[in-house]
């Protein structure tokens, strides 16, 4: 676990609380989803927070970009998303961030500079690269940051996109969240090598392993790569080693693993890992923290009153948002 | 008899042919150790290993092509997409070699091999993971491409996929795995090319494939209700395609409503509307009418989704159109 004596007070609270959001965030999407609210393939960021928000932290969403796969309500409430618009897509409601037309899978905001949100394994990495190509072509200055499971490291697009990015000395960052499972596969299954970060090597490109339940390591190798990416024009690759608490998706029992492994990790648990530093350090109480979640879980029940609320959208939207 | 779901069908179909030849083997994301995404594979990897049920990373492009290399020399590899949507990934693999090795070899070399899994829309999943792709195969010569709509369908056809010396593609439907229907228990394989009459009728021809087939049964229950006796033929291969079952039915109803899951653009609804059009023309007392899914992505909001396909209402609107009723 890294230090966190040289970090700003307020900015390690919003660490912490930003990260706690997303658990109860979750935690009531998986409730909403029980109940029928929500349909479809819901995959849960429980145990990943430290990733999302680490990561988003080192950058500058003015400049920089994020794009990432189904797995992101972590991602979209990162950067700053509108929760209820988030909950309302879950809902699949009008008032939802992509109108109710993308579900879980799909959350998207521009002017956030968050584009998605994509469904099929790796889909979105030369996506990314593209974006980079945008930054470097009319030098905006900013980074792009790439989310993938371990699953999505043996696709091609993967492996291509690591290429045209170093040959084309591209500002993207490639982050690949090993949680170690690709549904029911364990990552040591269906890969030749387990330390992910050599693959960079491949490419000419900086590749490292982070840990990922402490969002302090995870901000500040986040950081250097992002840095390294805007100064040299060099991508980077980072294999972030984390966990999901939950199944794949909400229709996963998740009976492939122990629950010891399950319970091992929640031991290193990224939300109560920060803090348990903070407590030690003076930084705050208990008490203090208690009256955080209690915020923080009703801004979650305030946008599943929104989401409830919302109107259905009429059958004419169908024909919309086909073509510009 | 006895009454299995579709997956029973499909896991007896490939259970039965590995037994009875060797070089066939399974390959796919997660079909061994998690028994397949839907189940179909449960107990094959018990039963076979590791060796002959084989979980892939997740690379559709190079474990289509592994098998198709495989096939070119002698083993029958059954490749399970977890859905057609992820075999967009693998389609370079069927067009430009599964499809093509025999005829660039001069006849040299056969690619025996069934590439299966669910095609067409599900439940809630937008628009990347909803989608029917059926006409992007049967726009493809070098293979065959079936749908079965019945366990028994599912059985016999699989079975006949295993054994055909060509690439076949094997459309399920991932909401229709529960379905369940009459398998014997005897061996039994059904050929490629020929299509089901699923019910006879005088009035209207009702004609599509795959999991659609339940609506046209209960399109046909509801128009017998208002004594219009409809008939329903479920085509199941689409290539090769049995022309004259179809023309046979239209030229005794001389009306037919076409039904497909899909867009209506360049879709096997749309082929098989045209050759009626063509070949039918002095036998139709009205123009085809065609159902398709409306030409948009598939929604998330299940409102909009359920109504972006076909639906009970839409093909009974359609058939009574045919015959100049009232809708
Ligand atoms: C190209 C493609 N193949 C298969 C799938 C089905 N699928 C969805 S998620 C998944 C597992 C991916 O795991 P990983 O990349 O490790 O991400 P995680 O779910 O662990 O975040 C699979 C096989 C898909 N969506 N896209």
């Amino acid at each position: 676990m890294r230090k966190i004596d040289s970090y700003d007070k307020d900015f390690l609270i919003s660490i912490l609380r930003e990260m706690n959001f997303i658990r109860r965030f979750e935690e009531k999407a998986g409730q909403m989803y029980g109940l029928k609210k929500i349909g479809g393939f819901c995959h849960l960021y429980n145990g990943q927070e430290a990733v999302a928000i680490g990561a988003v932290k080192a950058l500058d969403m003015k400049t920089d970009y994020i794009l990432t796969g189904y797995r992101d309500h972590g991602h979209a409430l990162a950067v700053g998303m509108d929760p209820n618009a988030i909950m309302a897509e879950l809902y699949g409601k009008s008032t939802g961030v992509s109108r109710g037309k993308g579900g879980s899978m799909h959350m998207f905001d521009v002017e956030k500079h968050m584009l998605g949100g994509n469904g099929i394994v790796g889909g979105q990495i030369p996506v990314a690269g593209g974006v980079a190509l945008m930054q470097a072509y009319k030098g905006t200055g900013g980074a792009t940051l790439v989310f993938f499971g371990d699953g999505a490291i043996h696709q091609g697009s993967f492996h291509e996109t690591l290429n045209l990015a170093k040959i084309w000395n591209l500002p993207v960052v490639f982050i690949c969240e090993n949680n170690q499972y690709g549904m029911g596969t364990s990552y040591d299954r269906v890969s030749s090598v387990t330390d992910y970060s050599i693959m960079g090597n491949s490419y000419g490109i900086p590749s490292w392993q982070v840990d990922g339940m402490d969002v302090i390591a995870v901000y500040e190798e986040l950081g250097k790569a992002v840095k390294q990416a805007k100064e040299q024009a060099l991508p980077a690759f980072i294999e972030i080693q984390t966990y999901r608490y939950k199944g794949h998706s909400m229709s996963d029992p998740a009976k492939y693993r122990s629950k010891e492994d399950l319970e091992a990790y929640k031991q290193k648990d990224p939300i109560l890992g920060l803090k348990a530093r903070m407590l030690d350090a003076g930084l705050i109480t208990d008490e203090q923290f208690k009256e955080w979640d209690k915020e923080d879980k009703k801004r979650v029940q305030d946008a599943i009153e929104f989401a409830d609320k919302s109107p259905e959208p009429p059958l004419s939207d169908m024909y919309e948002d086909i073509l510009a | 008899m006895a009454i299995i779901a579709m997956r029973e069908a499909l896991r007896q179909a490939l259970d039965e042919e590995m037994t009875r030849d060797e070089n066939v083997l399974l390959m796919g994301e997660e079909v061994a150790q998690y028994n397949g995404a839907y189940k179909v594979s449960k107990g094959l990897w018990e039963k076979y290993g590791d060796k002959r049920v084989i979980d892939t990373p997740i690379t559709e492009l190079g474990f289509t092509g592994v098998a198709v290399g495989a096939a070119s020399v002698g083993l029958r590899p059954v490749v399970e997409w977890m859905t057609f949507q992820f075999g967009l990934l693998a389609i370079d693999q069927i067009i430009n070699n599964a499809a093509k090795l025999r005829h660039m070899s001069g006849g040299q070399l056969k690619v025996p091999m069934v590439v299966r899994g669910p095609n067409g829309p599900a439940e809630f999943l937008s628009s990347q993971h909803s989608q029917s792709f059926a006409s992007y195969f049967m726009h493809i010569p070098g293979i065959k491409v079936v749908a079965p709509s019945t366990p028994y369908d599912a059985k016999g056809l699989l079975k006949t996929a295993i054994r055909d010396d060509n690439p076949v593609i094997f459309l399920e439907a991932e909401m229709y795995y529960g379905w369940t229907g009459e398998v014997p228990e005897e061996e039994y394989t059904i050929p490629f090319g020929k299509a089901a009459i699923r019910r006879e009728g005088e009035h209207v021809t009702l004609v599509s494939f795959s999991k659609p087939m339940k609506m046209l049964e209960e399109a046909a229950e509801e128009l017998a209700k208002e004594g219009i006796s409809a008939e329903v033929i479920d085509i199941r291969s689409i290539r090769p395609l049995d022309e004259e079952t179809i023309f046979g039915s239209v030229r005794k109803t001389n009306h037919v409503v076409v039904v497909d899951e899909a867009w209506p653009q360049a879709s096997v609804g749309s082929h098989i509307s045209g050759l009626i059009s063509a070949k039918c023309f002095d036998d139709l007392d009205a123009p085809v009418e065609f159902v398709s899914s409306e030409d948009v992505p598939m929604p998330y909001n299940h409102t909009l989704e359920l109504e972006v396909q076909p639906t009970v209402a839409k093909i009974v609107a359609a058939a009574k159109k045919t015959l100049y009723r009232e809708g």
